[in-house]
């Protein structure tokens, strides 16, 4: 485990980062991002951060590579089969309610969670009046989940998880299996609205009546999870859901007292 | 018996325990062993398939005095408790110390994996926590032992002969040659006198 030097160039790298390109990564858990610096440096053949930052610096290519590094999470569709199963059985009923809906996903990476929460949607007959905000930093990352295209040896599993998510038909019933690959039916995305989005730096954008944010706060440190929960807040109507991931909470959030546990054992949230 | 510490070491924050195939029986006795007084936070890291609630906290509820539970993201290492990796996340130790957890890859085709765990704690917490590696059929472990070792910690490697699956403990050896080879028996010992460390000078402060 490299030290010394590296906690000196980390918060130097980030800063130039931030100077150069306004992403902003200095609010980052310092423990993962450790981590994927290391598989950075290794990746660009860089003996220090500072070699890698005189790199990052110069050259533009090598900060879009790095973006791969520090932002793209593989996720699954249909990740916790019991947040799925709440979200229709519990939270469905009440979006119903609404003669219009919009939902967003921030940091939506590669668009596992879009195409699951679109046939979710589908097979409840929402999804025809619902906009999706499927926001990310990285535009590659955007790029994929817009396409829509999953190799087909991870299938399997989406298969399997869809089917204990509550699923009403047959994954297969939303894909084209191509050569090696999955692509999933456009008419998913018709009201999915893919965009460049920051939680770091950007504000809010719209009124949703549904946030699911599953699995990306882990990676921020209290400070920025805090201004990433009041983006949440301000951006949900009176009365929406809020759903993070299995081991993420508002407990320890300085806005916790601004929701109410909703389905308390798969972390959806309401805003009071 | 805590024998060899180097100069660095000092009364452990956390224990951390890693293990793969064969693990959960030494768990449970190193844990059961453990009196309801015992404060050091414990972290456990047993590789197990991933599904929701983890076979490791029912396997080991009942066997333990003390608190058990799966860490939530940030949250803070609180004292008298036995902390159990969660299935399909890296577990790390940031800051403070607490808990951080990550959907990266596997590494050693492992999530959680030991490595992981053990690397951050030494990074965090370096001569301030201590390292247990037991069963196990893949090297998973044996790099972040070291590192906790070269941080200053003091670590312990389950005596292969006396594992269900020696192959984790023999890469760990192979990586860190100095760190205890003890039998199941001694472990529980060893990992009862970190948490004794730790109670008797604070004793004598208050």
């Amino acid at each position: 485990m490299l030290s010394g030097e590296f906690d000196i160039e980390l918060p130097l790298l980030l800063e130039a980062i931030h100077l150069k390109y306004s992403y902003d990564f200095r609010r980052y858990a310092l423990s993962s991002l450790k981590r994927r610096l290391e598989q950075a440096m290794e990746h660009f053949n860089c003996r220090s951060l500072s070699a890698l930052q005189e790199r990052v610096l110069r050259e533009p290519e090598v900060m879009r590579g790095m973006l791969a590094h520090l932002t793209v999470q593989v996720s699954e569709m249909f990740r916790d089969a019991g947040f799925y199963r709440a979200l229709r059985e519990k939270v469905v009923p009440y979006l119903r309610t609404y003669p219009s809906l919009k939902v967003w996903i921030p940091g939506c990476a590669t668009g596992e969670e879009v195409y699951s929460l679109a046939i979710l949607l589908r097979e409840e007959g929402l999804l025809d009046r619902t906009l999706i905000y499927a926001t990310d930093i990285n535009p590659e990352a955007l790029h994929k989940a817009e396409a829509g295209i999953y190799e087909l040896d991870r299938i399997a599993d989406f298969s399997k998880a869809y089917a204990e998510a509550g699923g009403r038909a047959s994954l297969s019933d939303y894909y084209t299996a191509g050569y090696n690959a999955a692509v999933f039916d456009k008419s998913l995305r018709e009201g999915v609205l893919f965009s460049d989005h920051s939680l770091a730096t950007d504000s809010v954008f719209a009124e949703v009546q549904l946030i699911t944010c599953r699995n990306v706060l882990i990676y921020f440190d209290r400070v920025l999870q805090d201004r990433a929960v009041a983006l949440f807040r301000d951006s949900l109507c009176r009365k929406g859901f809020l759903g993070l991931g299995a081991k993420e909470s508002l407990t320890f959030s300085s806005y916790a007292a601004e929701f109410a546990e909703f389905v308390r054992e798969e972390r959806i949230y309401q805003r009071r | 018996m805590l024998g060899k510490p180097t100069s660095s070491a000092t009364a452990p924050e956390a224990i951390l325990i890693g293990g793969s195939a064969g693990a959960i029986e030494v768990v449970s006795l190193v844990l059961g062993a453990l009196p309801a007084d015992f404060r050091t936070p414990v972290v456990v890291l047993v590789h197990l398939p991933k599904q929701r609630p983890s076979a490791l906290a029912g396997a080991l509820s009942g066997k333990c005095r003390l608190a058990l539970r799966e860490p939530l993201d940030k949250e803070p290492l609180a004292p008298a408790t036995v902390y159990l990796a969660p299935p399909d996340y890296h577990l790390l130790i940031d800051e403070g110390p607490s808990f951080a957890l990550s959907v990266d890859e596997p590494v050693n085709f492992s999530r959680p994996s030991i490595d992981v765990l053990f690397q951050s704690a030494a990074s965090v917490l370096g001569p301030r926590c201590a390292g247990v590696l037991v069963s196990g059929a893949n090297p998973d472990g044996a790099r972040g032992l070291c590192a906790i070792q070269q941080a200053g910690g003091l670590v312990a490697i389950q005596d292969p002969d006396d594992a269900a699956q020696g192959a984790m403990p023999e890469a760990a050896i192979a990586l860190c040659p100095d760190a205890h080879v003890l039998a199941t028996t001694e472990i529980c010992q060893w990992v009862q006198q970190l948490g004794a460390w730790q109670t008797s000078p604070r004793r004598g402060s208050t």
